[in-house]
């Protein structure tokens, strides 16, 4: 059994990220990339699958540009056994990103794909329910507990209200949160072998990817920031402050 | 003409606020009608909530035994079958809105605009990115505008509405590769719901223990407040994890908002931005919770916690 494993290349969680003074976007020369942390989860969790005995092969799938086979190789050196590189300087939506999926399992048949339940740059949370969708699979989002049995899978999902636990048939679409795992660190000799791993690359035309209609940045503003107010020096000052903005009796 | 659905969340008996805020969204787009699909197994109650919140003008009630919990591969068919008489379609930014609204989406050809934060025009958005700290506008292509609602930017609807009713039969084919099996809840039974309550009671890695996170339940009690919690007291299992307020938790907007030995990380902040007061106990009088309290006390929590019970008592 394959499992698809998807990884994005995103400025790196500890970045104050900055936004352009013309409004076209935020800064991104010289920043640190990394790969998106909730896909370094779905990473580990696919290895772990694998060291269990459930799965034979796990494949890193990026798309970006070139240099986004740093995040491959990151991948590889966790233990993934070879990766698949969709070269394109597009910025890829979840629309196309699902139908690059969808593609690629054509080709691989997994029975798991494994995505992060958002990337942290665009927040979107949406290429692993629009691949379940186009696929006609079940979907587990926010899944902080995966067991397989057969070919079937229980997902613990994290939701609003608490945790709800699904029963899906395989193949499916599974995203995962924060609490699934904790992924592994690289070791050097790792990253050494990871280097002779196969990387394979395609381009959107030679998956035949259909252009999805996309959604037009129009420009990118700062957030309103939020006042610092006032340092009180004692509880009597802070609930005299709160009574007289009515927020406690 | 244009209308707008909105996808009712709610738990069989009660519609969810965020419901309520959506329709605050979908008012600001300036179109002919709103509408509210209820789906559900035995849908009554919540369809009359529905009914009740001003400007719908009408309640669409899907009843189906697969509609007794909310698994997107089952809902999403069904709105699918109603949505070509629609110009746009809405739910909320809630794990309900995020898991099944893209699965519509990606079989309708279209894309999602995610976490609405501002209507410019009924194809122009605001929306956040990079756990708020930038906020995009964006335009979305022609076809159906298919958006969730980030629900801390919109106040719930008010009552006063009397829409119509209107029962609907579907024919759609529902796939049986999906099986609802529990929901469990991770505690906080019989207090305020965290996304909804006007007041949040919030412990950070600061409260130390499972155990002394009682004197943060405590706090919220005496002032029937709801009890949230930071990631990093998640991580470390003072808390479960539905009391995480963040980027990766619960965005919250309540009238006030406690933080107690939080330090305020960037994907906390990201939570609370819309929150109507901040209060902030810290004995670090360097924690960056500071820069966006409004009242900030320097010093120990369990003692202010103490006093403050007094206070209020």
């Amino acid at each position: 059994m394959k499992i698809l494993v998807g990884v994005k290349r995103v400025v790196d969680y500890n970045v104050r990220i900055q936004v352009k003074p013309d409004g076209s976007g935020i800064a991104t020369n010289g920043v640190k990339m990394s790969m998106n942390p909730f896909d370094e989860i779905a990473v580990e969790e696919a290895l772990r699958i694998k060291e269990a005995g459930h799965a034979t092969e796990v494949i890193a799938v990026t798309m970006g540009p070139k240099v986004a086979q740093e995040q491959l190789r990151t991948a590889l050196a966790m233990g993934a056994d070879r990766a698949i590189h969709v070269e394109t300087d597009e910025d890829i939506q979840p629309l196309t990103g699902a139908r690059v999926f969808k593609a690629l399992c054509d080709k691989e048949s997994p029975k798991i794909v494994l995505l992060g339940k958002q990337a942290i740059d665009d927040d979107n949370s949406q290429t692993a329910q629009m691949l379940a969708a186009i696929s006609h699979w079940p979907q587990a989002t926010f899944a902080s507990s995966i067991t397989l049995d057969g070919d079937k899978a229980t997902v613990i999902r994290e939701v609003d209200a608490g945790l709800e636990t699904l029963s899906v048939d395989l193949p499916a679409i599974i995203s995962a949160d924060l609490r699934l795992n904790e992924p592994r660190y690289v070791k050097l000799p790792d990253i050494m072998k990871a280097k002779r791993k196969t990387i394979d690359t395609y381009t959107l035309d030679e998956l035949a990817i259909e252009a999805a209609p996309t959604i037009k940045v129009l420009k990118t503003s700062p957030p309103a920031k939020r006042q610092a107010g006032i340092k009180v020096e004692s509880v009597d000052e802070l609930v005299a402050a709160l009574k007289e903005k009515g927020l406690v009796k | 003409m244009s209308k707008v659905l909105v996808i009712a969340e709610h738990d069989g008996t009660t519609l969810n606020g965020s419901t309520a805020r959506a329709v605050s969204c979908a008012k600001e787009l300036g179109l002919d009608a709103i509408d509210i699909v209820v789906l559900a197994s035995g849908g009554a109650s919540v369809s009359e909530q529905a009914a009740a919140i001003s400007g719908v003008n009408t309640v669409i009630l899907v009843e189906n035994p697969a509609n007794k919990q909310a698994v997107s591969a089952l809902l999403a068919p069904q709105i699918e079958a109603l949505s070509a008489d629609y110009s746009h379609l809405l739910a909320p930014s809630t794990t309900f809105g995020k898991d099944l609204l893209p699965r519509i989406a990606a079989h309708l050809g279209a894309p999602q605009i995610s976490d609405i934060m501002r209507v410019e025009s009924a194809r122009v958005f605001d929306r956040p990115v990079y756990a708020g700290n930038a906020i995009i506008t964006v335009e979305a292509p022609e076809g159906i505008v298919i958006g969730t609602v980030r629900t801390a930017s919109y106040p719930v609807a008010e009552n006063g509405g009397s829409a119509t009713i209107e029962k609907r039969e579907l024919s759609v084919e529902l796939p049986s590769h999906t099986r609802f099996v529990e929901l469990s809840s991770g505690g906080g039974e019989g207090r305020p719901d965290l996304q909804a309550a006007a007041t949040v009671v919030s412990g950070g890695r600061g409260v130390g223990s499972e155990e002394n996170f009682s004197v943060i339940y405590g706090l919220a009690d005496k002032i029937g407040a709801a009890v949230g919690a930071s990631r990093a007291a998640v991580d470390a299992g003072f808390i479960p994890n539905d009391h995480q307020v963040g980027q990766t938790g619960k965005i919250i907007a309540p009238d006030l908002y406690m933080a107690f030995g939080i330090s305020g990380a960037i994907q906390h902040l990201a939570g609370i931005k819309d929150a109507g007061t901040i209060v902030a106990v810290n004995k670090d009088a360097d924690a960056p919770i500071f820069e966006v309290a409004d009242f900030g006390l320097v010093g120990d929590l369990f003692e202010v916690i103490e006093e403050l019970e007094k206070a209020l008592g």
